[in-house]
């Protein structure tokens, strides 16, 4: 009866998804009429498009995995803290985060000055190549965490096991390790080449010019500038189909593993040797001087303008938090039942997998214009704006939730399933003393993704915003708009501060709540 | 639990609450209406004698005019640019100004009947004299820059600034814009989205020039006493930009409406235009702007492509940049 209840629960939920994402798709289409034809550059534009995301994603995903596994064996003080600080730059607005980077990269930056100090010809991060730099930067965090989670998921009696049995490094990549990146790696890889593909502040200002226009561009040229709907959900159509056919061969890759149960707790057992240890700290010290090195520039670049940050920033602050902290619960339930539902297979679940991913294929501009053409007989779009902005956020940070929530949920249901349904556990007790319990982890990582994206959207928001509704990165664009340069810095580092904070929060809550 | 969340996401939209004295709603752009923007001033300085609320609407102007279309509730619309009122004017949402346009200062003939200036400037390249004593003298001269200067400009596919310097180009080499844009491509550091992003690099060190206003000095001058931020001035000409304020014809308060615009071309309202908007007035004789103002570098010759012809060779001048540097 209880597995019927969240069946229901599992399919409206996916319903709802589905109608969030289509229904404005459809919206935008209808009013635009006619089927325009393919500009030139737009072959070009698509190339790019596909090319950068599959560079980034691949890169990101095999950086992923030594940092992942040296993280993942060894214990050292302020590990925690590493793993946490290592997950920001997946949460920076766009223009922060590229802000950061160039006072790295940049003409004027760190490595240069390094560089032209030992007498070596300057790097240059203008091009595909900071493209790509960039997109690494921002989503090498969250294939470190997904691959992570990975091997935290093989319990340590394996290793244990494995290790007693005198097992070679290269066996037990062979018997734990391998089995657990072929079900992890498609995932990741699936998730970041889809975030690059529809990515396009970052092509744009590190990109160069106009070789690196990204499809997403295309998008917001025709909504914001030229106003034409049509090519709006032409653009809009050719990504969802590309982003469509990825999410479909990712699906097909992966492979789910089972390790058996096991205590769930437990220190991992540390590879022994010189090599591994060499290997482990150049993985996370490269790493680590990577992904913090941007964000140490960030706050240097905000402190000067801190004690002069206008009023309006903190009313926008607030705003923002409440609109992250509706966004996360809405958000947060809704992947788990959709994940509890397509764990536990049988009828329907391939499909509920895919409208889960769906949103990740599709623009946040399309589906807020959509929105807006919706709302607009009944309702003043402006008054609005908040909502549509949950919305918006809600459905664009589901699928990083559901997509870590899923494998866990998988484990949860095969090693424990029986078990519960022996006990006669269900509904909220199961779920409050099984599932939430045993999913605490990525449930509290998901909720801090949200929670730190939300935050940092800008997308929907300036479509629709008034004075009265602007969030805190609107405010940031806006002092920039006013030569505000350093307040803006400031302003941004406020944004980061709380992103960051909203997210710790959640992500200690769940590893705390795991590990008691 | 789902639904008390909803309610309580819901619960945080702002309503307005009814209002007794008649609101006047402005539809301006985004960086408009914040404190850093001349929004204030200007709401300030109307309700000081209209006996009205005036209400500013901030977003994308045309897009969100297009959305709305018979439902908007603008009343007049403010910031609307020279090489964007074509497009405007042929929705068929704007009434005729009724103003008298004698009072205008502008360097160009303005006939329009329907759209009314309120500030305008003109694009320029900006650099920093203690990164750059010896800037480029010509538009020409952009062409044969030394290998190690880089510019930044903005993309025209997305940004108003970004449109005027391919119109600009297009109005000085005609036929040959494609071959210019060859010419400055490996020059230029990096293309942005908008004009904040391009003068936060600039201004971050990172670009030698920017392409942005011959009214840009003036912020460092006035707002920051710094003197090193100069404009580069060509005798080829400079690109001319307005901005404009037009009355929606389906206005609900049209007496207001007028007040309002009869207002922008008052001294009370060009006087707040230079400072507060950081662009030049654009019905004020030069003896009456503020103290340094007058001084400024400025071009002696002023482009201005009519929006019929800006219209028409936007397509095309836009084209040209982007087949020029994707090579």
């Amino acid at each position: 009866m209880a597995r019927g209840a969240v069946a229901v629960m599992g399919a409206g939920v996916a319903a709802l998804v589905a109608a969030l994402v289509l229904v404005p798709l459809a919206a935008v289409g209808l009013r635009a009429g006619a089927w325009p034809a393919l500009l030139p550059g737009d072959v070009q534009t698509l190339w790019f498009t596909l090319w950068q995301a599959v560079v980034s994603a691949l890169l990101s995903c095999l950086l992923a995995v030594p940092v992942a596994r040296a993280l993942a064996r060894r214990r050292f003080r302020g590990r925690g803290a590493l793993i946490t600080l290592m997950g920001a730059p997946f949460l920076l607005p766009v223009i922060v985060a590229v802000m950061g980077l160039i006072a790295v990269f940049g003409r004027s930056g760190l490595v240069n000055g390094l560089l032209s100090g030992v007498g070596l010809a300057p790097v240059s991060i203008y091009g595909a190549q900071g493209v790509v730099l960039a997109h690494v930067f921002l989503n090498l965090p969250l294939a470190v965490r997904m691959v992570l989670q990975g091997w935290q998921s093989i319990p340590a009696e394996r290793f244990r096991l494995a290790d007693s049995l005198g097992f070679a490094p290269a066996q037990v990549a062979r018997h734990l390790e391998w089995p657990m990146l072929r079900a992890v790696l498609p995932g990741a890889f699936a998730v970041i080449l889809v975030v690059c593909l529809t990515s396009f502040a970052v092509a744009l200002t590190l990109g160069g010019g106009p070789k690196a226009t990204t499809v997403e561009l295309a998008i917001y040229q025709a909504v914001r500038f030229d106003y034409d709907l049509g090519r709006a959900a032409m653009l809009s159509g050719m990504q969802f189909g590309l982003c469509a056919l990825i999410a479909v061969l990712a699906w097909r890759a992966v492979t789910p593993t089972s390790f058996g149960a096991g205590l769930g707790r437990g220190r991992l057992v540390q590879a022994r040797g010189a090599g591994p240890l060499v290997a482990d700290i150049l993985a996370i010290g490269l790493a680590a001087a990577f992904l913090l090195l941007p964000l140490g520039a960030i706050v240097l670049r905000g402190l000067p303008g801190l004690a002069e940050v206008p009023a309006a920033v903190w009313a926008a602050a607030g705003r923002s938090v409440t609109v992250a902290l509706v966004s996360t619960g809405v958000t947060v339930a809704a992947a788990l039942v959709l994940a509890l539902q397509v764990a536990q297979g049988g009828r329907g679940a391939g499909l509920m997998d895919a409208v889960a991913l769906l949103p990740l294929a599709t623009s946040g501009l399309v589906l807020g214009t959509g929105l807006f053409l919706l709302v607009q007989p009944w309702a003043a779009p402006s008054d609005l704006a908040l909502p549509v902005t949950v919305a918006v956020n809600v459905a664009l940070s589901l699928p990083f939730v559901y997509r870590l929530l899923l494998p866990e949920a998988r484990v949860l249901l095969a090693d424990y399933g029986r078990l519960s349904e022996s006990l006669g556990l269900h509904g909220a007790a199961w779920l409050r003393l099984v599932a939430v319990p045993r999913l605490a982890r990525p449930l509290g990582f998901g909720a801090g993704l949200v929670a730190a994206l939300s935050m940092g959207d800008l997308g929907v928001i300036a479509l629709f915003a008034s004075d009265q509704t602007a969030t805190l990165p609107l405010v940031v664009q806006r002092l920039m708009a006013g030569y505000r340069m350093e307040t803006a810095a400031a302003a941004a580092l406020v944004l980061v501060a709380i992103s960051f904070t909203l997210f710790w929060a959640f992500d200690a809550w769940g590893r705390w709540y795991a590990g008691t | 639990m789902r639904t008390s969340i909803l309610a309580t996401g819901f619960s945080c939209v702002a309503f307005v609450a009814a209002a007794e004295t008649p609101v006047l709603t402005v539809y301006a752009g985004d960086y408009f209406t914040s404190e850093w923007g001349p929004g204030p001033a200007i709401e300030s300085g109307f309700e000081a004698f209209c006996g009205c609320d005036l209400q500013f609407s901030t977003g994308d102007l045309l897009p969100r005019l297009l959305l709305e279309g018979d439902r908007t509730k603008a009343d007049v619309v403010i910031g609307l640019t020279t090489d964007v009122l074509a497009r405007a004017r042929a929705t068929g949402f704007f009434a005729p100004h009724g103003q008298d346009l004698s009072a205008l200062t502008l360097p160009v003939a303005w006939p329009d009947d329907t759209f009314l200036p309120f500030n305008w400037g003109h694009t320029a390249f900006v650099y920093d004299t203690t990164r750059m004593d010896a800037p480029p003298a010509t538009l020409e001269a952009m062409r044969s820059l030394p290998e190690a200067v880089k510019v930044v400009i903005q993309d025209p596919r997305t940004s108003i600034s970004g449109l005027a310097l391919v119109l600009w180009v297009k109005a000085v080499y005609g036929d040959q814009a494609g071959a210019f844009w060859a010419d400055l491509a490996p020059h230029i550091l990096t293309v942005t989205k908008d004009w904040s992003e391009s003068y936060g690099l600039f201004t971050a060190g990172e670009a030698d020039m920017v392409l942005s206003y011959t009214t840009s000095p003036a912020y460092h001058m006035f707002a920051e006493n710094d003197l090193t931020k100069k404009a580069a001035i060509f005798p080829e000409g400079h690109y001319f930009m307005a901005e404009t304020v037009g009355k929606i014809a389906a206005t609900d308060q049209p007496e207001l409406a007028d007040a309002f615009m009869k207002w922008v071309l008052t001294p009370d309202f060009q006087k707040m235009i230079p400072v507060a908007n950081w662009s030049l007035p654009s019905a004020l004789p030069l003896a009456d702007w503020p103290e340094g103002w007058a001084a400024l570098p400025m071009p002696d010759k002023v482009l201005f492509l009519s929006e019929g012809e800006a219209e028409a060779l936007r397509v095309e001048a836009v084209e040209e940049w982007r087949a020029a540097l994707s090579q």
